[in-house]
């Protein structure tokens, strides 16, 4: 029987569990509450963060072009053939039936088969990249019997140029850690951004803006759907002032030497038309990746293929100097283009003697006939009353020594020495025979192939200081134009250099006579130079030894600077043959070449348009 | 012995029907279909695997359960200590033989189905203690003789549970069988006693406790100190529930189930699958549905006439809450994950019949609440 007490107890202690309960209950519903509402949004970013994963679009890259449209840079269809693990059940099977329809080689099956194991086996693997037409038609034949086999196809840089266009245009590598920047391209795996050239420099545009794909992903990170797509946006084309087939003519032309270059341009707009740097390199075995081999091989050639001397080459002008020493006389009115100077093959000053190149003299020279026949003599007597600081500020007007914010990297400044820069730099004093060898170029003067271009252009195009450039357009915007400021020189004395260049190459008495061009309307002017490496010494004249004997790397470095037509003239050449021997013999023809080409395309009559 | 047990009022198979108890079979059947819905998503809208099963368990469960709560309590009664026995005999069978699963051995198989003694022996310790406690007087219940023989009925099973090991079944073993202790009038001082003692106890239990169950409780204590580890399991269920929401993500859209980030999304942790896709709205709804489970069952208890009566459904009723109660705060990161499914919802054979069976006999204190049950 039930005792009233003991009832009274359990019915006390029910309630005491029910409301216990209860308050269990609604502490859980409040911790719901809790989670759902108050840190729901937190949780909510959480959930999306562990669903989402967030694929990068790469951007198809900007397109380069010459100026009538030619490419020069384009994408070329990339063939990846991969493979899905995962899908193909039998791997080694597989693999087996691809490399009977196309050649795969023994050490990708090994890196295939260490990689599945690694690897999720969701994800693909690639086998084989630049499939040719041939293997993929092949393999797509064939698909259906090989499972988790599929072909993706991407893009893969291509210069259809070649080596002639490498060094304008440069080539794509890989991201270095000190190129990282926040563009979250720059983390995609094998994106590939401008290592050198245009590529480099137009980077930016040329890359264009990743697009965004969001995956909804399960929890061993397999993709389930696409939420959503942002597109990419391509990069900007490119249309340089580069004629292309100039371009070629002028690569090719180098080809015969060891280490040369050449620049042709515009004198009037500073438009460049052709840009060489012989050896060359082909920049689309980059695109591809290059063997070690391969890679060592460019490494080791002592005439350095990645370097584009029209550029970062620093060369003594050498007699191609003599117009500026010239301008620098008429201009602080220290000779009269009249006055005459009577060369014996030598110039004492104090005790010592300065020789001419023609050790048996030029007899009376003036400022044209002494340009014509390169007589040093004339320019040693100029330079001692006009003085090296007086030089300088001429050549520096006339774009020497200064870098022109080009549109390449790499470029050099070269040096045109005063006395304070002397002071500076090695902390001596100026001696007065520096200033004789400073006269026709030699000594501590440099310049850059681009700069005698940028010189020459200056010099015949009434004395405008024009800067060179290669971009015509970016995108669809064209480049500004270009106005040029006046140089504070007379035109009487740019008309004394003008003929005098005429003389070097269409006077039988001139230094490039033998390189005239026998037809009128393409003749040309210009000026050779000789830029001595190394001083043949006493005891080596003595034995007769002529610099032609010794080896490569002492000889004479050939150079000539060019402009044509001879009447209202328009382009201008420099071209720097290394170690060549002399400007008159081994520059001048190429310029002539050179300069009969150009007059035949007509660069600056082609339009260059936005492609 | 059995035949001076005594019933008046014998009732007729129509009146038993009558005073059956529909609401609780209706709040039975609700939460069960809140777990085939929960079982249907976490198969991405399938009836495979697991829901099509426990709709069949469901409904071989509920047959079960109107046949034990049509049998006259009497019979319950009476077969209490038998009960108790053959729970007993099996947790030791699993102890010799059982099979091993999930590094402990808790399994019975009996061919069509993988028993787990322990969660049956639950019920058999409420029926036992029950039993034992109903004939005692207020004077029994302050006698040390008597309550340790009463408390040996628990001890007995729970160091068995203990040596699977098993320290969650164990654990809500001894709180059911607290719980009967609890109502038959035991004096307070001895569980505050008790409670002392457990505490003083605590860190010599830690250093028996196995690895993984120290990291259980380590990990509930920091789950961010070991994301990758034992903590995902609770970092993983808190954000799906969180990010549910007010009104959830929608019926087969929780992408945390979905995406297979929440793991053990059918059986320990349903109740984040369920609340991610129906969010406050349905976490709300199920927690009402326990609560009226609970009310059902301490009403049962109330009004019963007879001691036996009355300690079993409190019991049952008890044992059913702890059971919900520590599935969902397990999931919320509010305790340790222990490894407690949540009752007629979680994906699970014995553990639907064992709460079905319990609800049988709750039901069966229901229709019998006027019997006279007397022991000589």
């Amino acid at each position: 029987m039930l005792d009233s007490k003991k009832e009274k107890i359990f019915n006390r202690r029910i309630f005491l569990l029910g409301a216990l309960q209860t308050v269990a209950l609604t502490a859980l519903g409040a911790r719901l509450a809790w989670l759902q509402i108050f840190e729901g949004s937190k949780y909510q970013v959480l959930a999306d963060k562990n669903r989402i994963n967030t694929k990068l679009i790469i951007p198809s890259r900007g397109e380069i072009f010459d100026r009538s449209g030619v490419p020069l840079a384009i994408n070329n269809q990339n063939f990846r053939l991969l493979i899905i693990p995962e899908q193909a059940e039998n791997l080694k099977e597989v693999l087996s039936n691809v490399s009977e329809l196309i050649e795969i080689e023994n050490w990708r099956i090994n890196k295939v088969e260490e990689q599945a194991k690694k690897l999720a086996s969701f994800l693909p693997i690639e086998i084989k990249d630049n499939l040719s037409w041939e293997e993929v038609s092949k393999l797509e034949v064939n698909i259906s019997e090989l499972p988790g086999i599929f072909i993706e196809e991407g893009e893969i840089r291509t210069y259809p140029f070649e080596k002639a266009t490498s060094h304008i245009i440069g080539y794509l590598g890989a991201v270095n850690e000190s190129e990282m920047t926040d563009d979250p391209l720059m983390k995609a795996p094998g994106f590939r951004i401008g290592k050198t050239g245009i590529e480099k420099a137009y980077d930016l545009n040329l890359r264009g803006a990743s697009g965004t794909s969001h995956l909804e992903v399960n929890v061993r990170g397999r993709k389930v759907r696409e939420i959503d797509r942002l597109k990419a946006n391509q990069g900007q084309s490119l249309t340089l002032t580069i004629d292309s087939e100039l371009q070629r003519f002028t690569q090719n032309r180098l080809s015969e030497h060891k280490s040369a270059s050449a620049i042709i341009m515009d004198s009037k707009t500073g438009a460049v038309y052709a840009m060489a740097s012989h050896p060359s390199f082909d920049p689309n075995l980059f695109s591809k990746g290059l063997s070690q081999n391969e890679w060592q091989e460019i490494l080791n050639n002592p005439a350095f293929p990645l370097n584009n001397k029209s550029l970062s080459g620093q060369y003594p002008p050498a007699s191609t100097f003599k117009m500026i020493t010239t301008l620098a006389a008429l201009e602080g009115g220290f000779f009269t283009s009249n006055e005459t100077v009577y060369c014996t093959g030598s110039y004492q000053y104090g005790d010592d003697k300065f020789r001419c190149w023609k050790l048996s003299g030029h007899g009376y020279v003036n400022a044209i006939s002494a340009l014509a026949k390169s007589c040093d003599s004339y320019y040693y007597e100029l330079s001692t009353e006009v003085g090296i600081d007086n030089i300088a500020k001429m050549a520096k007007k006339f774009g020497l020594g200064e870098k022109y914010n080009f549109d390449l990297t790499d470029e050099k400044a070269g040096l045109i020495p005063t006395i304070d820069w002397k002071k500076q730099a090695l902390n001596e004093k100026w001696r007065p025979g520096e200033t004789i060898v400073a006269s026709i170029g030699q000594g501590y003067i440099l310049s850059t192939p681009l700069q005698l271009a940028v010189m020459t252009s200056r010099l015949i195009n009434g004395g405008y200081a024009v800067k060179p450039w290669l971009v015509e357009y970016v995108g669809q915007e064209k480049s500004q134009e270009k106005l040029w400021p006046k140089i504070n020189v007379k035109n009487s004395s740019l008309n004394v250099i003008k003929k005098g260049m005429d003389r070097v190459v269409n006077d039988k008495t001139g230094t490039a006579f033998a390189s005239k061009i026998e037809d009128e309307n393409y003749s040309f002017g210009g000026k050779t130079g000789t830029a001595q490496v190394k001083r043949i010494n006493r005891a080596e004249r003595a034995l007769g030894i002529m610099n032609d004997d010794l080896e490569w790397r002492f000889r004479h470095h050939a150079l000539f600077v060019g402009y044509a037509p001879l009447n209202n003239p328009r382009y201008v050449c420099s071209v720097v043959v290394e170690h060549g021997g002399s400007g008159s013999e081994v520059a001048a023809p190429i310029a002539r070449d050179l300069m009969l080409e150009c007059q035949k395309r007509k660069p600056d009559q082609i339009e260059a348009q936005h492609v | 012995m059995f035949n001076s047990i005594k019933l008046n009022n014998e009732l007729t198979l129509f009146q038993k029907f009558q005073n059956l108890g529909w609401g609780l079979i209706l709040l039975i059947t609700v939460m069960a279909t809140v777990g085939f819905i929960s079982l249907y998503s976490a198969a991405n809208g399938n009836l495979d695997p697991w829901a099509s099963k426990q709709i069949i368990r469901f409904f071989i469960g509920m047959i079960g359960l109107l046949i034990i709560a049509l049998i006259d309590i009497k019979w319950w009664f009476r077969l209490s200590y038998f009960i108790y026995i053959a729970g007993f005999i099996s947790l030791i069978i699993v102890e010799i033989m059982g099979h091993t699963g999930m590094g402990a051995q808790r399994w019975i198989n009996l061919g069509f189905i993988q028993l787990q003694p322990s969660e049956f022996m639950k019920i058999a310790v409420i029926m036992a203690l029950a039993k034992f406690f109903h004939s005692a007087s207020m004077e029994d219940m302050k006698n040390a003789q008597f309550l340790f023989l009463a408390s040996i009925l628990v001890i007995l099973p729970v160091s068995l549970v203990l040596l699977q090991p098993d320290l969650g079944t164990s654990i809500m073993i001894s709180a059911a069988g607290l719980s009967v202790f609890f109502a038959a009038g035991t004096p307070l001082w001895i569980f505050l006693a008790g409670g002392a003692i457990v505490l003083i106890l605590m860190p010599i239990f830690w250093h028996f406790m196995h690895d993984y169950q120290k990291d259980r409780v380590l990990t509930f204590l920091n789950p961010e100190s070991d994301p990758l580890g034992t903590g995902y399991h609770i970092i993983q269920s808190k954000i799906a529930l969180g990010s549910g929401g007010v009104s959830g993500k929608g019926f087969l859209e929780g992408t945390q189930s979905k995406l297979n980030f929440l793991p053990e999304k059918q059986t320990d942790f349903i109740f984040t699958l369920w609340a991610e896709e129906w969010g406050l709205f349905g976490g709300v709804f199920l927690l009402f549905i326990i609560f009226f489970i609970l009310i059902f069952g301490l009403s049962v208890a109330f009004k019963c006439k007879h001691n036996f009566g009355k300690y079993l459904s409190l019991g049952i009723a008890v044992n059913f809450f702890l059971y919900a109660f520590i599935n969902i705060a397990m999931v919320m990161g509010l305790i340790p994950v222990v490894g407690a499914p949540l009752p007629l919802i979680s994906y699970g054979g014995t553990s639907m019949l064992a709460v079905l069976v319990g609800f049988g006999l709750l039901l069966s204190c229901n229709i019998h609440r006027n019997s006279k049950l007397t022991r000589l």
